[in-house]
């Protein structure tokens, strides 16, 4: 019995499928890292204005 | 997880892959009666072992996080899910494909082959549950009680082609008892095709479940900004 276009077509389903998923978590994950990064800038931001805020009320309650 | 140990988990999975693609195509010997087409089955029964072993995985994940109601839990239940979904996906699909030369149909109702297909549904109705409602503890509550009772259905897959009456093959346990392989080659190409699957999910898992961390990551930074936005905004 020779059906080497079945076997064929579940191999090629197979590796098709397990790349096209290892691809979008790949993505996924280069895309959330890249979010993570922008958020952790912004928030070091955030924080170093407070600190420079709170350092010029200490500054001006000394003086 | 560490981009080093993802990496080496990735290079085990494609070691083994070709090992067991090497097994498939050039070492085991073609089964007599069904010829070439047979050696479907080394990969077929692999898939379905990985997701029954995922499905299994998302419901003691889903134990644990009703138990301590960690977030870890749940991530872990959802990477699983998704995961074993891939997996079941490709077990229908070469089931399929398998059965039209050997049966002469792409499907037949079964009773292995419908309880399969209720295992789908049920994990597919899981993964929009989790894809449609909102992140919150009551939606990862509800779904880890979906996830634990879906998973019942693997059991009675395993056992249903001895409970009814079916044309599935039983091979790995046959109803006389014993496993169905008739060569040793066979069962040895079966076995690292099975290791390679394993590895398979293992590094899948990981880097979904990984993913699913950085997630939850961004969302305590981005719930951490809102807060030092409006203390900043405060104090101008």
């Amino acid at each position: 019995m020779n059906n080497l276009g079945y076997l064929f077509a579940a191999y090629t389903i197979i590796f098709i499928a397990i790349f096209l998923y290892a691809g979008f978590i790949w993505r996924r994950q280069a895309r959330l890292e890249e979010d993570l990064r922008n958020i952790e800038r912004k928030l070091k931001d955030v924080r170093d204005e407070i600190a420079a805020h709170n350092g010029r009320d200490v500054r001006s309650a000394s003086s | 997880m560490s981009a080093k140990t993802a990496r080496l988990m990735g290079l085990l999975t494609l070691a083994l892959m070709i090992a067991a693609l090497f097994m498939v195509f050039v070492y085991v010997p073609t089964e007599a009666d069904q010829g070439i087409v047979q050696r479907i089955f080394y990969f077929h029964v692999p898939c379905a072992w990985v997701a029954f072993a995922a499905f299994a995985l998302v419901a003691i994940a889903g134990i644990f996080y009703l138990w301590l109601g960690q977030q870890i839990w749940d991530d872990l239940a959802y990477a699983a899910a998704e995961t074993g979904m891939v997996f079941c996906t490709l077990v229908l699909i070469t089931g399929s494909i398998w059965a039209k030369p050997i049966w002469g149909a792409w499907w037949t109702w079964d009773s292995r082959l419908t309880t399969t297909l209720i295992l789908w549904l049920l994990y597919g109705g899981y993964l929009l549950l989790r894809a449609m409602a909102d992140d919150t503890s009551q939606v990862a509550r509800f779904a880890a009680v979906v996830g634990i009772i879906a998973a019942a259905d693997v059991p009675v897959i395993v056992v249903s082609v001895r409970l009814w009456r079916t044309i599935h093959p039983a091979v790995l346990v046959t109803r006389q008892g014993g496993h169905g392989l008739e060569d040793p080659r066979m069962v040895a190409t079966l076995l690292v095709s099975m290791a390679a699957f394993t590895a398979l999910f293992g590094w899948l898992l990981m880097l979904r479940f990984a993913l699913l961390r950085a997630r939850w990551r961004l969302e305590c930074a981005a719930r951490e900004l809102g807060l030092a936005a409006a203390a900043a905004g405060d104090l101008r």
